[in-house]
């Protein structure tokens, strides 16, 4: 007999179960945290309503990112979790036009009416309910209090939604330079709605009434009123519906009710216990295969420690040393001769000034009054802000402190690496300083921090879950990518049955291979060198340790205070630059009096408007963080360093406001994108002398952006295509005849190279965008092919394309002046370099090579990356602008796009300089650039240069670019 | 002269060439036509976890996944001793063009450089890449291999046909089994028997007929994508017996279709550029020769009326030009857009694309074209899965299920 119907729907995070009676009507739900243990819980729940139901036999179904495994072992029903929505929603809410449903770790969206569609997030979209959680922890709050915080909000900061690592990055120099933790919650919901809104909706807009569900959406009361009003609801078309969180679980027992089969209870348990884990899962060997083996562990890194001192004993001298690192706060004093006398390690709570403040307050509590602190240093993220509230004598770049240090404990020392809460920093040593540097890029952040937030989803301690990896006997292979990635890979682990002692082994190893592959991109161990020095609080995990010595095959050391080795180096400079007068640093009685403010304001200084953050520590001291260049900080530099991006820039954007026709016979509407970037001369000079007015769409901004983002059908393509949409937009409104935006397979051939094609996103996104702005049509949208190293096909093509102008004669001349105006555009580039290096010469400069693409001139893409190195004294010239002066060298890959060998030439140019460095600038996503970076690197470095890579994004932090530069500032010395 | 070590005239008696395991069906018929050329040919089908690893540590973590797996295997291959490195050459095939993949071979040789440098390695190619090369495609080789096509596809087709609704389970395979040897042979023994092809391709759909079927509804899906990754099961998570497991039958487009989509491209492009050629008059003959090839296998397939015949391609180029222009050259180009389209229209509306993660050209002809293909066909439901070292199984199969799910609606 069949009367009742069971969901259950097992998620990434949650188990979810639902009972429904004959009549459909839900008579028992229940909605629970499964802290990875999948199995566990869905018996538990089981046996709550064996005990409820005891006699009666229910239908039942699965569903859930997590239940495909477990329902397909133990033999029972599956159904899509997406399509258990849309079954409840039928039932539930039959008037619905759409639902928006996020989950733990996945976000989807259902359109009911105007043709019914089913979505779900991609594989690389990680703002979720986990997104939600990671983030809650890095202010070291729980979900709830973010949402508290988050209805008190002033402001809303722009968060790269697409992914949470990259939104992880840009929250976090945020909390370090001290903005409102209200207006960082309410930013970190609005990136969730931008992420579902844009990559989830992808043009289909999202209207009439929207069905809320999933349990983020019902907790988060920050979050409804995020998605309320962006999508502009009212609160009849804006559901949250009561049975929200167990909805998909009621979708599941619909499904169910119409299964034949019924079970009871008892059944139902047996069936999910036996179900057998698959086998499926790959494994990697234990890190420790015995007790002995790990004591032998221990007792060789014990050897690496410090002296210790008493600082309430101690008579002499000592030097400070901190590093504000992104997640944790490290403090060190030591005694003139490195014994260590107060050291301190936390996690910094999303306000390190405050933390660091304490802690001297605790150190002035206990010093012998007869210890003189002599001097002091501070690194990492927060050292601008902790140097100037506290009065820090130096602040130094993170990698010169961790060599310091390094080289206290081994000389010998040529290969450093730390993987710290946020970073992984790399550094090859030769001839005692520092040779090559690596850091991690914004996509694979996700180092110490990750596994603490793993660790406190499934209810440890970091501690504690690290230790539970060393005798595991068959660690998960998890891959080597990204979070995101890691995320779901555990997912899959656990859905196989994988114990959480192998998950956390596995985790450690993960990261191992991230680092050493994917940052170092090492082929063999022998690449290190011999002497390996690690450090970072993730090494103090002995799981994380044993996997890098097992990847490599050799014993490296790690000092005792691993993780304290920043501040350590801070301490030892401070002591080598210690000066006669004593210590800058904040008194105890100035900081018993210690508080400051912060408030936020838009910068004047120029057109880029950059979001700064005023801290003011009273006595009119302050600090300004959040500009890019010397404006904003209210310091006027009185010689202004060359900068040929400035020059380019302006030069592109006065192109078009020359030569206009008074009279005109229509108006042509030109992208400020990609490939006009460089061909903009070409193209108005074309317009203008055949008589038509043209006009170029505005400057880039995040505004700009997010004015097309609803026509982006692919997430994952560079930002400066991403970027053309809201140029079209743009254009679009500002009424122009027609849109002209040619495809291009080919570009200018150089000579220099072995073909000379456009990359496959410059040469066809017009294509992309014609398909996807339902207000472009062929009317008003001209993307015609040509190649522009044939004359007559040029000629021939926009005969054709202007036919309607009758201007056939006219144009074979035009064409001319226009290939005529694009050459004057290059020479005048190539000039103007000439003149800034000469001028950077004359002024003792060093001079950089900021090697890109003609569009990362763009503020919006470079986010100001040129203004940074301008402002750290050295001139700035393009890659464009001397790839002439070189010829191409011997090169291990095919040499064919275009832009991408005037990298290869630029910096052969700058090996022969010995006064340049290059540094490139790579957007992310572009493929590309992976085939050129190493290639490039190869140049300079097989000829004595450094290389240094910068990878940017949406991402509008310049943190880990202002560290590289530094370091690279540093290793030029 | 090249750095790197040339396949020799002598290597070809001396060294076993190893073939990426891309396409298991058509490559066994390449490497038999090659066998009689005299070369020594293996497909490689190793396929553990350590493939992705070796990937991983010898080519560079944002090169596409195709090139990883490849060189991978070779990596893995090469390491596990089964080879004597001294007498073994690697195989990999290049296309020229826009895209990354025209790297893929000189990232392969950066791989073997470090660790075995004296493994020559093999292009293939029919651009007249690497002239150095002992290893070239005489023009009697090039028609064999065009006939290898011409069956696989067909095999390919009836095989997957067949396996979805096969009464008794494993007969398909048999029967696959049973034509790749005796094409093999026939490829092999060097006779023109392999020119016989109307004989031969009513012999294989007989064949094929005669397995037992049950008449059930299955969903349709269609799979397009990137070349390696819509063939390789390996590449793809052995996606075709997946959607098998599934319930459903795999539709998968041909080969040929891709030889000559890149034919056309060299033709087409010396019209869109005002630049003939010799070389393009020449692609433009090849290209005729080929689709004369291709409607007589349709007839064929018509004529008989078992199975579904290919898309012909001039249907193709129509096609692709309501939303493409046929200039889209870089990748797999216009093709992906015509092909989803294609299917779209001859019924089988669910599609799913695959690609590498992060695939340049398919954020154009992928994810960028979609939303026209789906206005013009409502019911089209076309689902992007990306393939990376790091994209879980879990994780593509949900979202297939989904797609599966909206399809029983």
């Amino acid at each position: 007999m069949k009367k009742y119907s069971l969901g259950i729907d097992v998620g990434s995070t949650t188990v979810k179960s639902v009972i429904t009676d004959a009549e459909g009507n839900i008579i028992y739900s229940k909605y629970q945290r499964h802290l990875s243990k999948v199995k566990e819980t869905v018996i538990d729940q089981l046996k709550l309503i064996q005990a409820d139901y005891p006699d009666e036999s229910f239908t039942v179904c699965i569903t859930g990112s997590a239940g495909l495994g477990l329902a397909n072992s133990a033999e029972i029903p599956f159904v899509q979790e997406v399509h258990a929505a849309f079954l409840a929603v039928k039932r539930k809410q039959p008037d619905a036009d759409a639902v928006i449903e996020l989950g733990g770790e996945d976000a989807k969206i259902i359109f009911l009416t105007g043709g019914v569609e089913q979505r779900m997030n991609g594989s690389c979209a990680g703002g979720t309910g986990a997104f939600i959680d990671q983030m809650a922890t890095l202010l070291g709050i729980t979900a709830d209090e973010l949402d508290n915080l988050s209805l008190n909000s002033q402001k809303i900061y722009p968060i790269a939604s697409r992914c949470g690592v990259f939104a992880k990055s840009d929250i976090q120099p945020l909390l370090n330079q001290g903005a409102r933790r209200e207006d960082i919650a309410a930013s970190i919901f609005q990136a969730v709605v931008d992420q579902t809104v844009s990559g989830l909706a992808q043009g289909r807009s999202i209207e009439g009434k929207v069905l809320f569900l999933g349990g983020p959406l019902f907790f988060l009361k920050g979050l409804r009123r995020a998605f309320v009003k962006t999508l502009g609801l009212d609160s009849e078309h804006a559901v949250f519906p009561d049975e929200a969180p167990v909805f998909v679980a009621y979708g599941c027992a619909v499904y169910a009710s119409s299964a034949e089969d019924a079970y009871t209870t008892e059944e139902i348990i047996r069936k999910i216990t036996e179900a057998k884990a698959s086998d499926d899962i790959v494994t990697g060997d234990p890190l420790f295969n015995s007790q002995a083996e790990y004591d032998e562990f221990i007792e060789r890194h014990k050897k690496f420690d410090l002296g210790y001192a008493d600082i309430r004993t101690y008579k002499g001298d000592a030097y400070l040393g901190i590093d504000a690192g992104s997640t944790t706060t490290k403090l060190v004093l030591i005694t003139g001769d490195g014994r260590m006398l107060y050291h301190h390690y936390s996690s910094n709570q999303g306000q390190p000034l405050d933390k660091i403040a304490d802690q001297i307050k605790c150190i002035y509590k206990v010093i012998n009054p007869d210890i003189i602190i002599k001097g002091s240093a501070v690194t990492g993220y927060g050292e601008d802000l902790i140097k100037a509230g506290l009065s820090i004598d130096h602040g130094i770049v993170e990698t010169v402190a961790h060599f310091r240090a390094a080289a206290y404990f081994c000389p010998e020392v040529d290969f450093i690496i730390d993987i710290g809460g946020q970073d992984i920093k790399c550094f090859k040593i030769k001839n005692k300083s520092i040779d090559s540097i690596m850091l991690n890029e914004a996509c694979s952040s996700g180092c110490g921090s990750f596994i603490q937030t793993f660790a406190m989803a499934l209810g440890y301690d970091i501690a504690e879950f690290s230790q539970l990896g060393l005798f595991a006997k068959n660690p998960v292979d998890l891959g080597s990518r990204c979070t995101v990635f890691m995320n779901s890979s555990v997912k899959q682990a656990q859905k196989d049955g994988a114990t959480v002692e192998d998950i956390s082994a596995g985790l450690s190893s993960s990261i191992i291979k991230n680092a050493i592959y994917k940052v170092i991109r090492a082929k063999s161990p022998d690449e290190l060198g011999k002497n390996i020095v690690v450090q970072g609080g993730t090494f103090l995990n002995d799981a994380v340790l044993r996997s890098f010595e097992k990847e490599l095959g050799r014993n490296v050391i790690r000092p005792a205070i691993s993780g304290l080795m920043g501040a350590f180096g801070c301490a030892l400079y401070a002591m080598e630059n210690a000066s006669e007068n004593g210590s800058s640093l904040i008194s105890a009685e100035e900081l018993a009096g210690f508080d400051y403010t912060s408030r936020s304001a838009n910068c004047g200084g120029c057109t880029a408007h950059c979001q700064l953050n005023i801290i003011s520590f009273g006595k009119g001291r302050r600090f300004i963080s959040g500009n890019r260049c010397e404006k904003g900080s209210g310091t006027v530099q009185k010689n202004k360093v060359p900068n040929l991006y400035e020059y380019k820039y302006d030069s592109i954007l006065n192109t078009v406001k020359t030569h206009q026709p008074r009279k005109y016979r229509g108006t042509v509407g030109l992208p400020l994108t990609l490939g006009f970037y460089e061909q903009l001369p070409f193209w108005h000079t074309l317009f203008t002398t055949l008589g038509f007015r043209t006009v170029v769409s505005d400057e880039s901004s995040r505004a700009m952006y997010y004015l097309g983002q609803h026509t982006i059908p692919s997430d994952t393509v560079c930002y400066p295509a991403k970027l053309a949409h809201g140029h079209i937009e743009n254009l679009l409104d500002k009424g122009v005849d027609f849109i002209f935006y040619p495809c291009m397979s080919y570009n200018l051939d150089e000579g220099e190279s072995d073909n000379h094609f456009n990359c496959p996103v410059v040469a066809y996104y017009p294509e992309l965008l014609l398909a996807n702005n339902p207000r472009l049509n062929s009317e008003n949208f001209k993307y015609p092919y040509m190649d522009l190293n044939v004359r007559k096909n040029v000629i021939r093509v926009l005969t054709q394309t202007l036919r309607k102008y009758n201007i056939r004669g006219r144009i074979s001349a035009a064409v001319d002046a226009a290939y005529k105006a694009l050459e004057l555009y290059h020479t005048d580039i190539a000039s103007k370099a000439r003149e800034i290096i000469d001028r950077a010469r004359a002024e003792n400069r060093k001079i950089i090579v900021l090697a890109g693409r003609p569009y990362h001139i763009d503020k919006e893409i470079n986010h100001g990356i040129h203004k940074l190195i301008t402002s750290l004294g050295m001139a700035v010239i393009t890659e464009d602008s001397i790839a002439a002066l070189a010829h191409t060298p011997k090169l291990g890959v095919l040499n064919q796009w275009t832009y991408h060998s005037r990298l290869y030439r630029a910096a052969k140019y700058v090996t022969t300089q010995p006064d340049m460095q290059l540094v490139q600038l790579v957007s992310f996503g572009c493929g590309i650039d992976a085939v050129t970076g190493d290639e490039v690197r190869n140049i300079l470095e097989s000829r004595g240069k450094l290389y240094t890579q910068l990878k940017i994004d949406e991402i509008n932090n310049l943190g880990a670019a202002r560290i590289r530069l530094r370091s690279l500032v540093a290793a030029m010395k | 002269m090249p750095e790197y070590t040339i396949f020799t005239e002598e290597m070809k008696k001396t060294h076993t060439i190893l073939v990426p395991d891309m396409l298991p069906i058509h490559f066994k018929l390449f490497i038999a036509a090659f066998k009689a050329e005299g070369y020594k040919m293996e497909l490689l089908q190793n396929d553990s976890r350590s493939v992705v690893d070796e990937g991983l540590k010898n080519v560079h973590n944002d090169a596409c996944y195709p090139a990883l797996l490849v060189i991978g295997q070779f990596m893995d291959a090469l390491k596990s001793g089964k080879y004597d490195p001294d007498k073994t050459a690697l195989l990999i095939t290049q296309t020229g063009g826009g895209c990354r993949a025209s790297n893929y071979i000189h990232l392969l040789r950066k791989a073997v450089d470090k660790n075995f440098p004296q493994v020559p390695v093999v292009s293939l190619n029919f651009s007249g890449l690497e002239k150095e090369s002992a290893f070239r495609i005489a023009p009697k080789v090039f028609v064999k291999l065009l006939h290898a096509i011409l069956y696989g596809d067909l095999l390919m087709t009836c095989y997957n046909k067949c396996r979805a609704y096969e009464i008794n389970k494993g007969e398909a395979a048999k029967m696959l089994a049973k034509w790749q040897n005796r094409l093999g042979n026939i490829f092999y023994k060097n006779s023109n028997l392999y020119l016989k092809t109307k004989k031969i391709y009513t012999d294989i759909l007989n064949d094929f007929a005669e397995i037992k079927l049950s008449d059930e509804k299955k969903v349709r899906v269609g799979i397009v994508g990137e070349i390696y990754v819509k063939y390789s099961p390996l590449a793809n998570n052995h996606l075709e017996d997946f959607l098998i497991s599934e319930g459903c039958e795999p539709v998968v487009p041909s080969l040929l279709e891709f030889v000559m989509y890149t034919a056309s491209a060299s033709f087409n492009n010396a019209e869109l550029y005002d630049s003939k050629t010799t070389r393009s008059r020449i692609f433009k003959l090849a290209y005729k020769f080929v689709y004369a090839k291709q409607k007589e296998l349709i007839n064929v397939m018509k004529e008989h009326g078992a199975f579904e015949a290919p898309h012909d391609f001039e249907h193709l180029r129509a096609l692709a030009d309501k939303y493409i222009n046929q200039g889209v050259v870089m990748g797999e180009g216009w093709l992906i857009p015509a092909e989803m389209a294609a299917l779209a229209k001859s019924g089988v509306e669910n599609i799913i694309c695959a690609q590498p993660f992060g695939c340049l050209p398919n954020h154009i002809v992928a994810k960028g074209m979609s939303r026209a293909i789906k206005q013009d066909n409502p019911n089209a439901n076309i689902v992007p899965i990306d393939y990376d070292p790091g994209a879980t199984r879990v994780n593509q199969e949900n979202r297939i299920k989904l797609m599966l799910a909206n399809a029983r609606l």
